[in-house]
């Protein structure tokens, strides 16, 4: 069982004194992370509604980008992640991550397809 | 005994039984293997919500114009506040909860009560707070109608502030009388009437020359729109600009002129709608109202259950259960679920009320 635990956070940038310790600090983040993102979403700032990437708006990027930040922390710090095995790291990660990241691409292009299908043709709604 | 025992050849191999392969136990390698499961259903959810979304954005009401509630604060607008303060909970009970972990490593069994109570307190605000979402989310607010094909109309006035139908609708007597069982036929009764129906709505709006229509259209990119050669883009520019009053706001809801929605009102209003149920909802498509209720529900359902374990695990610790079987790992286990259940929630808190 671990019951040591590693200590630093962002890469070594961050080293904490006690596990007590590494836990207020991932809060902390946490909270800043949380903020920001209502903050933003509060605001929504002109620049980053009306600019896009990849058919996406910059604010909805800085979101997905922030959330996912907050489920590595909590993921591997909250659930002692960092602190479990290789192995088994990669056994939950990797195909939960594999099979969610193919979920959205198949809905993405599916959708996109249906939206078409709407706009130019005579179905307005089917279901 | 080595007559009788049988030997199966993988006696000292790493997945042959009797051993910790991934150096985890039983109980928390299949916890992390539910989790995934889990994970993976929700994210089914969100994906089929992220496709239903777009594919009907014509018709999807926008997150904080819905959810501007905060308890206690009558009339105020705040928008994604009280959604803000149920992360912060949730996030905070993950905290304490990992905190009851750390203290069961060490063997400290006050500090676990104390932490694990905390987290269940954190829970027992979230679900209830979550239930009170729900309950100002039925109740409704402005109240809109719905017309023949399905969308929703909402009331504004010129300046752009909502109205509430019971601000304009006037009262007309009506003979009109809701089935019971008594005087209807035998075995039906009629539906929950509204506060005023489409007429008496109808004849407030027609008396009001202030107010003003909007659907859920959105008022797309002029500028891009207007620029364009293609001979649809320029018919669309000509529907826009004969329809809408408010063509600057791009990315807003488009809102009506007087003719046309006294148009909209009059020809396609088919019934009023008030708050939210399965089939009809003041906000947009019914969509809209199904997929926050299930999904929402579906998480409250697991941050309770979540509750309920905490509570059980609670109660072990408290009569000493985990002191004299000499570890907390039974406090790890659940705070793994408990971890999940925040996580879910950061990402449905993401795809639901901030994109």
């Amino acid at each position: 069982m671990a019951h040591d635990h590693k200590l630093e956070i962002f890469r070594g940038l961050v080293k904490f004194k006690s596990n007590e310790r590494k836990i207020w600090g991932v809060f902390t983040f946490l909270s800043i992370v949380t903020i920001i993102e209502v903050a933003l979403g509060i605001v929504k700032p002109e620049f980053l509604t009306e600019n896009r990437f990849l058919a996406m708006r910059l604010l909805n990027w800085i979101f997905i980008i922030l959330t996912l930040v907050k489920a590595y922390y909590i993921t591997w710090d909250f659930m002692h992640m960092r602190d479990e095995v290789m192995a088994l790291r990669r056994s939950v990660v990797w195909t939960a991550i594999f099979l969610i990241c193919y979920l959205v691409l198949i809905l993405l292009i599916e959708g996109d397809y249906i939206y078409e299908v709407y706009k130019s043709n005579y179905i307005k709604f089917s279901f | 005994m080595e007559a009788t025992v049988a030997q199966t050849g993988t006696e000292g191999k790493t997945w042959g039984g009797g051993n910790r392969p991934l150096n985890a136990s039983y109980g928390k390698l299949m916890m992390w293997f539910f989790i995934v499961s889990d994970a993976l259903t929700f994210s089914g959810f969100l994906a089929s919500y992220g496709f239903s979304r777009f594919k009907f954005i014509d018709a999807w009401p926008i997150a904080d114009e819905v959810f501007t509630h905060f308890p206690f604060l009558h009339g105020v607008d705040a928008p994604m506040y009280y959604v803000a303060f149920m992360t912060f909970i949730l996030i905070f009970s993950s905290v304490t909860m990992v905190l009851a972990v750390d203290a069961g490593h060490k063997m400290q069994k006050n500090k676990v009560i104390i932490y694990l109570f905390l987290t269940v307190i954190g829970g027992l605000i979230f679900v209830g707070s979550q239930a009170w979402e729900w309950a100002t989310f039925i109740k409704g607010d402005y109240g809109a109608v719905e017309t023949k094909g399905g969308k929703i109309l909402q009331f504004l006035d010129k300046d752009g502030n909502r109205a509430a139908i019971g601000d304009f609708a006037v009262r007309l007597p009506s003979t009109a009388e809701t089935h019971t069982e008594g005087n209807g036929v035998w075995y039906m009764e009629g539906g929950t009437k509204t506060s005023y129906n489409y007429e008496e709505v109808k004849a407030g709006f027609l008396a009001n020359e202030n107010l003003l229509i909007r659907d859920q259209e959105l008022v797309p990119d002029m500028a891009a729109l207007r620029a364009s050669d293609l001979e649809a883009d320029k018919q669309e520019v000509a529907r826009l600009e004969r329809s809408y009053i408010n063509l600057d706001a791009t990315g807003e809801k488009a809102i009506y002129n007087r003719e046309m929605s006294v148009n909209k009102l009059v020809n396609d209003g088919k019934l009023v709608v008030e708050g939210a149920n399965l089939k009809h909802n003041e906000y947009g498509t019914p969509l809209f109202a199904d997929f926050f209720f299930f999904i929402t529900g579906f998480h409250g359902f697991h941050v309770f259950s979540g509750v309920i374990f905490n509570l059980i695990i609670f109660f072990n610790v408290v009569i000493g259960t985990y002191e004299r079987r000499g570890h907390y790992e039974m406090v790890e286990k659940v705070g793994l679920y408990w971890h999940f259940v925040d996580l879910v929630w950061v990402f449905v808190f993401t795809f639901f009320y901030l994109v």
